[in-house]
């Protein structure tokens, strides 16, 4: 398809004056604060004090040598165990759970509704509904824990239970998200392979993995990306409310940060918290904006011979 | 084969499917009905592990609405993702037209540029966006216009002069206004729309403005609802930028102000921690009840086949 097929209009001023408002917003308010940000990684500069400093590429290196190095390297590790459990669990199971419900069962359409409303839960409900839960004093779960089990684990005080009650919590979230966005896609696959299978007797499971899966895959492709971001950018609120980045790990390694601080989390208490670090927490933010870089020209290079940005 | 078609659809569920949607559903819907049934109960049954209807809803609610400023948390989030949503879809309409049915110079560029921000969530940016949201701007004109014309200041130290509007409602509206998303899903949408129907409406004479309201927008409906409903979820969830711009309650959204309600206090009152939780997640519930066929469908226009 040509770009300018649709091209009827033909005007000097206007479809710049179109495009204005957008540009506008985007140049003021995401382009200049990403080159603002960048910027500042090359400044001592306190958020508190409102001081700045050049100091060339030293917040760069403190991040992999000196005193700062271990914490940084730790939340890194973190961030990419989280996303890793985030992603993995998020996308199976709501893949699962989407194809399980456009068999031809009955109920099957309220099993549907009753499963993709978390679409509408924003992480910090999310996150406020499991601190409750797994309060170690007065939540639910160990209430029923003890009862049963005479077992009070410290869901939130422990940090590799903090951690999985902190993924848990993010996938719950995104359950409604990625198992609408599956079904979707499974209503506007093909039918006639999958008929045809039925014919020649091959199971559910062969099904599965011969047709649904490889139909399905350019949705896994954009929920794998979105779901990427979601790990690293909006489980803040799930963070800053469940564990405030606590607890502490174990000496020798995890105990520079905690646990559950992942870069994000990081980057916002550097920045805005009690060191008020901002040089320091610009060049974490670097780091980010390198990941995301990758993340999306892949995204792009793996979409973009499914979906044609050039049309 | 028709006997064996016959017999494939006469077959009763397998039982396996019922029992893990059951659970499934279970345990996905549990915390919600935990949190309505928790949001009943009073302060000293809240804690207990019963989980029979109180008759506390009403002065919980009460309580969060007045003493935690719910309901000026609420207005003010309601407003932001109404007001937002509405710029996002407009801004998108407008650009997507210019980039699909205008014949201009630097269209790939401009497409490109705009696409490009999707790698700067506002997550990403809040060290920069605080700083020039926040800062003062200059005193006098001729020190603001000294300022621009230094490309070394301007571009490459660090930020000097903001809008100093920080800790203030345009502060959350502003930096949000514009979507790639949007332009993205519109332009998809506009590329599809048939030639016929463009030139159709060239010969009749339409300007430009008549042919965006009366003949794209009807077209669109369902991206528009599609649209709407993502960007509403999208800004109704918002928790980083608000927590860090805003100091003052009454300009805060419902998110941050929710977990004050937690961190308020000796010990936490779950049940009116509770009661906040359900507040907040029926907006973007009955959005999302209103949206979801227009959502299912505007998804299937831009899908790729």
């Amino acid at each position: 398809m040509n770009q300018n097929k649709n091209a009827i209009f033909k005007a000097k001023v206007i479809p710049y004056l179109y495009l204005l408002p957008t540009s506008l917003v985007l140049i003021i308010f995401i382009y200049y604060p990403a080159l603002k940000t960048f910027v500042l990684a090359f400044y001592r500069s306190n958020f508190i004090l409102g001081t700045r400093k050049f100091i060339g590429l030293e917040n760069f290196k403190n991040l992999f040598t000196g005193a700062l190095a271990p914490g940084f390297i730790q939340t890194c590790f973190q961030t990419l165990a989280f996303a890793f459990f985030v992603v993995i669990l998020g996308l199976s199971i709501s893949m699962l759970l989407a194809v399980l419900t456009s068999e031809k069962i009955k109920g099957a359409k309220y099993y549907r509704l009753l499963l993709i409303w978390p679409f509408a839960l924003s992480p910090a409900v999310a996150s406020t509904v499991f601190s409750f839960l797994f309060n170690p004093e007065v939540g639910l779960v160990n209430t029923i824990l003890q009862a049963v089990f005479n077992i009070k684990p410290g869901w939130l005080t422990n940090p590799y239970l903090a951690f999985f009650v902190a993924v848990f919590a993010a996938v719950w979230k995104n359950l409604g998200y990625n198992i609408v966005f599956y079904i979707a896609a499974f209503q506007n696959i093909s039918k006639d392979p999958l008929e045809a299978a039925e014919i020649d007797g091959a199971s559910r499971f062969s099904k599965f993995i011969h047709i649904i899966f490889p139909l399905l895959s350019p949705t896994s492709f954009f929920l794998l990306f979105t779901n990427i971001t979601y790990s690293l950018f909006d489980s803040f609120a799930i963070i800053d409310v469940l564990t405030k980045g606590g607890p502490m790990g174990q000496p020798p390694f995890m105990d520079n940060v905690g646990m559950t601080t992942t870069l994000m989390y990081k980057i916002f208490l550097d920045g805005f918290g009690g060191s008020s670090n901002m040089g320091f927490a610009a060049a974490e933010t670097f780091i980010l904006m390198i990941i995301v870089m990758i993340i999306t020209m892949f995204q792009f290079g793996i979409v973009g011979k499914k979906v044609n940005y050039d049309v | 084969m028709m006997f064996n078609k016959n017999k494939i659809k006469k077959q009763k569920d397998p039982i396996w499917i019922h029992i893990i949607l059951i659970i499934s559903v279970f345990l996905v819907c549990f915390p919600l009905v935990f949190t309505i049934i928790k949001s009943t109960q009073s302060l000293v049954e809240v804690t207990t592990p019963s989980l029979k209807i109180g008759t506390s809803f009403f002065s919980n609610i009460k309580h969060i609405w007045i003493d935690y400023h719910m309901h000026t948390y609420m207005l003010n989030s309601l407003s932001y993702a109404f007001i937002i949503t509405l710029g996002k879809v407009v801004l998108s309409l407008f650009a997507a037209n210019a980039l699909v049915f205008y014949q201009f110079r630097f269209k790939k560029f401009i497409f490109a540029f705009i696409i490009i921000t999707l790698m700067f969530p506002i997550e990403i940016l809040i060290l920069g966006l605080f700083e020039v949201v926040s800062n003062a701007p200059a005193s006098s004109f001729s020190e603001f216009i000294l300022w621009i014309l230094n490309p070394m200041e301007l571009l490459f130290a660090p930020t000097k002069y903001g809008f100093g509007i920080g800790d203030t409602k345009i502060a959350i509206i502003i930096p949000f206004l514009a979507s790639a998303t949007g332009v993205f899903l519109f332009r998809q949408q506009f590329l599809s729309i048939p030639i016929s129907i463009c030139d159709a409406a060239k010969m009749d004479g339409v300007n430009s403005f008549q042919f965006l309201f009366r003949i794209l927008v009807p077209m669109s409906i369902h991206t528009i609802g599609a649209l709407t409903l993502i960007q509403f979820v999208y800004i109704w969830d918002q928790y980083i930028w608000p927590r860090i711009i805003i100091q003052h309650d009454s300009a805060q959204v419902i998110q941050v102000g929710l977990n004050a309600i937690q961190s308020a206090g000796d010990s936490i009152q779950w049940n009116l921690v509770m009661a906040g939780a359900f507040v907040t997640i029926i907006p973007p519930l009955v959005i999302f009840a209103l949206l979801y066929n227009s959502f299912m469908k505007g998804y299937a226009l831009s899908s790729n086949k």
